[in-house]
């Protein structure tokens, strides 16, 4: 068996070549909160008691347009819905874990320490497996804290003609590069983005986010039942 | 609400799907279709951020003609699905976005 630290040092490297992407969100998180309205010790506060990309940039969006506390915090809930898949897949690396590591991992358990510890955690039966998962965790805190400071320095910097915050909608995009392959994802894109867009202005509250995921989801139930049948 | 319960609420909402993640929700508890529906969560949430953030101006209307995002996007979209790097489709999307507001 391995060493607890060199596990832990095994998640570090592992999960470095995805922190990559990690650093631009981050510096955009820090600009783009401060330019919404957000204090620095709001913003930096934000990065460190979220500590999740997706979760804060769709806090950001809807703040500035003016949406109500309820419907971002659902927003926020339907945004991290996209977790529940994964953890049917890792609770089971997971299930022999004292409830102190799971109330510890739990912090940590973000996209990116997931997507690589899940390849160790399926080959790796060691007791201590799960330092794996903590490393990668770790780096990444260590990076979004670190890009959300020096966002919120350069913010000011930046000038506003840079369009910066055109870089939020990319950034997704990019998240989605994969499914832009498979026919009924792709239907389900358009259905998504067109009711938020047209809905914008005419789904009361703001819940465009939740009513065009919704209608997204409905598209694809309905898709893949006829998919089956034929 | 003040924005500081505002960033409380959406951190415990976050920890509380990830701690659901791995302390609840058992493998058994979703079967193959529920799994099928949720693989579909990503391509149902993301768009809603990402067309609005192109097609609505500053003053909240649609906007087609004169938007340079919408080429910027389609392009970043293409050197996407071909690279697969989020990396390289943020940075294409930017600098299509540049060349055409400051150079066309």
């Amino acid at each position: 068996m391995k060493s607890n630290l060199k596990v832990f040092l095994k998640g570090i490297i592992d999960v470095s070549p995805l922190m990559i992407p990690v650093v631009p969100f981050g510096l955009i998180f820090g600009v783009l909160a401060i330019d919404v309205g957000f204090t620095p010790i709001e913003t930096m506060a934000m990065s460190l008691i979220i500590f999740g990309g997706a979760s804060q940039i769709v806090l950001l969006q809807l703040f500035s347009g003016g949406a109500s506390s309820l419907v971002i915090i659902s927003s926020v809930g339907a945004v991290n819905s996209r977790h529940l898949l994964y953890g049917a897949v890792v609770s089971e690396h997971l299930s022999d874990l004292k409830l102190i590591w799971k109330i510890i991992i739990s912090y940590f358990l973000i996209d990116q320490a997931f997507a690589i510890s899940n390849e160790y955690l399926k080959k790796n039966k060691d007791h201590n497996r799960y330092f794996h998962l903590v490393g990668g965790g770790a780096t990444c805190w260590v990076i979004w804290q670190s890009t959300t400071f020096l966002g919120i320095i350069l913010g000011a910097a930046i000038p506003e003609k840079l369009g910066l915050s055109f870089a939020v909608p990319l950034t997704f995009l990019a998240l989605l590069v994969n499914d832009f392959r498979k026919f009924i994802n792709v239907i389900v894109i358009i259905i998504s983005g067109l009711v938020a867009t047209l809905g914008y202005n005419y789904i009361p509250f703001k819940a465009y986010v939740i009513v065009a995921a919704l209608a997204g989801l409905f598209t694809a139930m309905i898709l893949t039942r006829k998919n089956k049948k034929a | 609400m003040s924005n500081w319960a505002l960033i409380l609420y959406c951190g415990l909402i976050t920890y509380l799907t990830r701690f659901s993640m791995i302390a609840l929700i058992k493998k058994e508890m979703f079967n193959d279709r529920i799994r099928e529906i949720l693989s579909f969560v990503p391509s149902a949430i993301f768009p809603a951020i990402i067309f609005p953030a192109i097609f609505i101006n500053d003053i909240g209307l649609i906007e087609i003609d004169d938007n340079p995002k919408i080429l910027a996007a389609i392009i970043a979209m293409f050197i996407g699905i071909f690279s697969r790097s989020i990396i390289a489709t943020i940075f294409s999307g930017l600098a299509s976005y540049w060349f055409l507001i400051f150079v066309v």
